[in-house]
């Protein structure tokens, strides 16, 4: 399959990462590569098969369903580029 | 004591327990060495004053008779691993200044059990690499050169710093990370050894995330010894990975026995791939040869899927890439673009993540979203993991017919020259993990073991892949190979 620049653009917009326009034939050549390179898998019979969600038949571990944390405002905002009164800030979302 | 940093970890831990040395010793040796090797760019952050806290704690544990095996010992951490208060970046700029609240539970085993930090390692941005060479802190050199020749060659990756760090002798030992064979091919390349865990052995717990069905911890050592002594220290059951599996943690060393006699060992047919060099062939054989000489029963088997397991895996781990890494989004760490008047909050993101994420990882993450996205899932997100299925299948067949374990080469050539695949297709770089990413994708233990050298003088390693949760048998499988072959070189220093 033959990835075209408005694909790749709308995967880039989908990721949330700027591309250039003048990237994106480079880029959608690159995907052609790589998922034809993927394509090789529809040599498969793969028919009655169940996609594998887990390597090992296990069952998730359930902890008890209770506070273990918390009270940790500081600690969760002392990374962030941005914290006004103990928030994270951001750009205005809501005209 | 002579050169300090020549020990394996069990030697310095005799050493420590005989009072030959103290670990402030070993640490401020280690230390030296790391400031005289720049050159190699292992090391990316510096953390000397913990490193001799640590140590002088170790030395007072050891000194009251009650330390455990890694008590005392300097090793290196992969900038993988959130350690508190020391930069953890996973050599990405969209990390740029993080300073993690909290200790990953790899780490934090390591300290409780007295290991030291000398620092953290370089690696591939967010371990998505095979040669190291997409770090923001510039590429790894591999210590190991070619004969007369002083061209820079790739360590690896993507635990390439880690590699470089234990081949040169800069710690003793160094943790890694392999979602598709980034222990077991950098350890090949630098003629150390490295094993992969059966997944859910190391906890995920504060490990930055890659693809978190394949991810898992390991050690990357000097010898197999090392590797067992390490590896038992690092796992754990951890209810804070609810994949982390409940079960009791061997000890590994005391399986060493060297005793292979009767084991069946499997020679999968579909690992002979077309092209392969002459160096690698011959390396397999001597292998088989070596299996047989002590003692094993080895076997023709087959493992019919191999072909799709690395289409499969650039399907699946840029799936979960894309998932793990929509996070680094300039709002809660890390880095934040500089925005233009009148930018919202999606131009934040896209500026942030255009900035912040090198080519690779931006490639990966943009395959991911493509094969997760409405109309294609089933195509193609789907289908690998039904490949996925078939290609564990297998190796449960295999392994049911009475295969203990399974002898391959660990790398299809030897370390190559950095810049070397610089025009290459992302593709042809993808090759390196072909016969280490079924193991990941089957969630088996394997274990690269430097077993000679080319004709350039550059290590080769064959791999052995295990049975889930029988590490302690794999490691001592290991242990019969590497006696067999008596592996010693190293790299001579010109750094």
């Amino acid at each position: 399959m033959s990835i075209d620049e408005q694909t790749a653009a709308r995967v880039a917009k989908l990721a949330r990462i700027k591309v250039e326009p003048e990237a994106l034939p480079a880029l959608a050549q690159e995907f052609t590569n790589i998922l034809g390179f993927i394509e090789q898998l529809n040599e498969v019979d793969v028919e009655g098969i169940e996609p594998m969600t887990s390597v090992t038949p296990q069952r998730l571990y359930r902890r008890s369903d209770v506070v273990t944390d918390g009270d940790q405002q500081e600690k969760i905002l002392k990374n962030a580029p941005d914290a006004r009164e103990g928030f994270f800030a951001v750009p205005k979302v809501v005209e | 004591m002579s050169d300090l940093t020549k020990l394996t970890l069990a030697g310095a831990r005799d050493a420590l327990r005989k009072g030959e040395t103290t670990s402030v010793e070993l640490t401020e040796t280690h230390l030296k060495a790391i400031e005289g090797a720049g050159a190699l760019n292992a090391f990316v952050h510096h953390t000397p004053e913990i490193a001799l806290e640590q140590a002088k704690a170790a030395d007072a544990r050891i000194a009251a008779g009650d330390a455990p095996d890694m008590c005392g010992l300097p090793i290196g951490i992969k900038d993988l691993f959130c350690t508190k208060g020391v930069p953890s970046q996973a050599a990405s700029a969209i990390l740029e200044g993080f300073k993690p609240e909290y200790e990953s539970t790899v780490s934090q085993n390591l300290f409780d059990a007295g290991a030291v930090m000398l620092g953290k390692l370089n690696m591939d941005e967010f371990a998505m690499g095979s040669s190291n060479e997409t770090s923001v802190y510039g590429n790894v050199v591999n210590p190991w050169r070619r004969s007369g020749d002083e061209a820079d060659l790739t360590p690896g990756g993507s635990s390439g710093g880690s590699a470089s760090a234990v081949a040169a002798d800069l710690c003793l030992a160094a943790t890694g990370t392999d979602t598709g064979g980034s222990i077991r091919q950098p350890a090949a390349f630098t003629g150390i050894t490295g094993i992969k865990p059966t997944y859910g052995r190391c906890s995920r717990w504060g490990t930055i995330a890659f693809a978190s069905s394949l991810d898992q911890a390991g050690p990357m050592t000097k010898d197999v010894r090392d590797a067992a002594i390490m590896l038992e220290a690092m796992c754990s059951f951890d209810a804070k990975d609810s994949t982390s599996a409940n079960l009791p943690v061997p000890n590994f060393e005391a399986m060493l026995t060297g005793d292979i006699k009767g084991k069946t060992i499997g020679i999968p047919k579909e690992y002979r791939m077309d092209g392969m060099p002459d160096e690698i062939e011959q390396l397999w054989a001597d292998g088989t040869a070596m299996m047989k000489e002590a003692g094993a029963k080895v076997v023709d088997i087959s493992l019919p899927h191999t072909k799709y397991a690395l289409p499969a895996y650039y399907v699946i781990a840029p799936a979960e890439a894309s998932s793990n890494l929509a996070r680094y989004d300039g709002v809660r760490y890390g880095h934040r673009a500089k925005l233009d008047a009148g930018d919202g909050i999606t131009e934040m993101y896209e500026k942030t993540r255009a900035e912040g994420f090198g080519p690779e990882v931006q490639r990966r993450v943009m395959i991911g979203t493509y094969v997760l996205s409405a109309g294609f899932y089933d195509a193609y997100y789907n289908r690998a993991r039904r490949v996925r299925a078939l290609i564990k299948k297998d190796f449960d067949d295999v392994f049911a017919t009475g295969v203990d374990a399974i002898l391959t080469p660990a790398t299809p050539s030897a370390a190559f020259g950095l810049g070397e695949m610089k025009d290459a297709d992302p593709v042809q770089m993808y090759l390196n993990d072909v016969f280490t990413v079924t193991v990941n994708l089957a969630g088996l233990p394997g274990i690269a073991v430097p077993a000679g050298v080319d004709a350039n003088g550059l290590p080769l390693a064959l791999q052995l892949i295990g049975k889930p949760w029988e590490e302690g048998d794999l490691l001592n499988t290991a242990y019969a190979l590497e006696q067999s072959a008596g592996f010693v070189a190293k790299p001579s220093k010109w750094w």
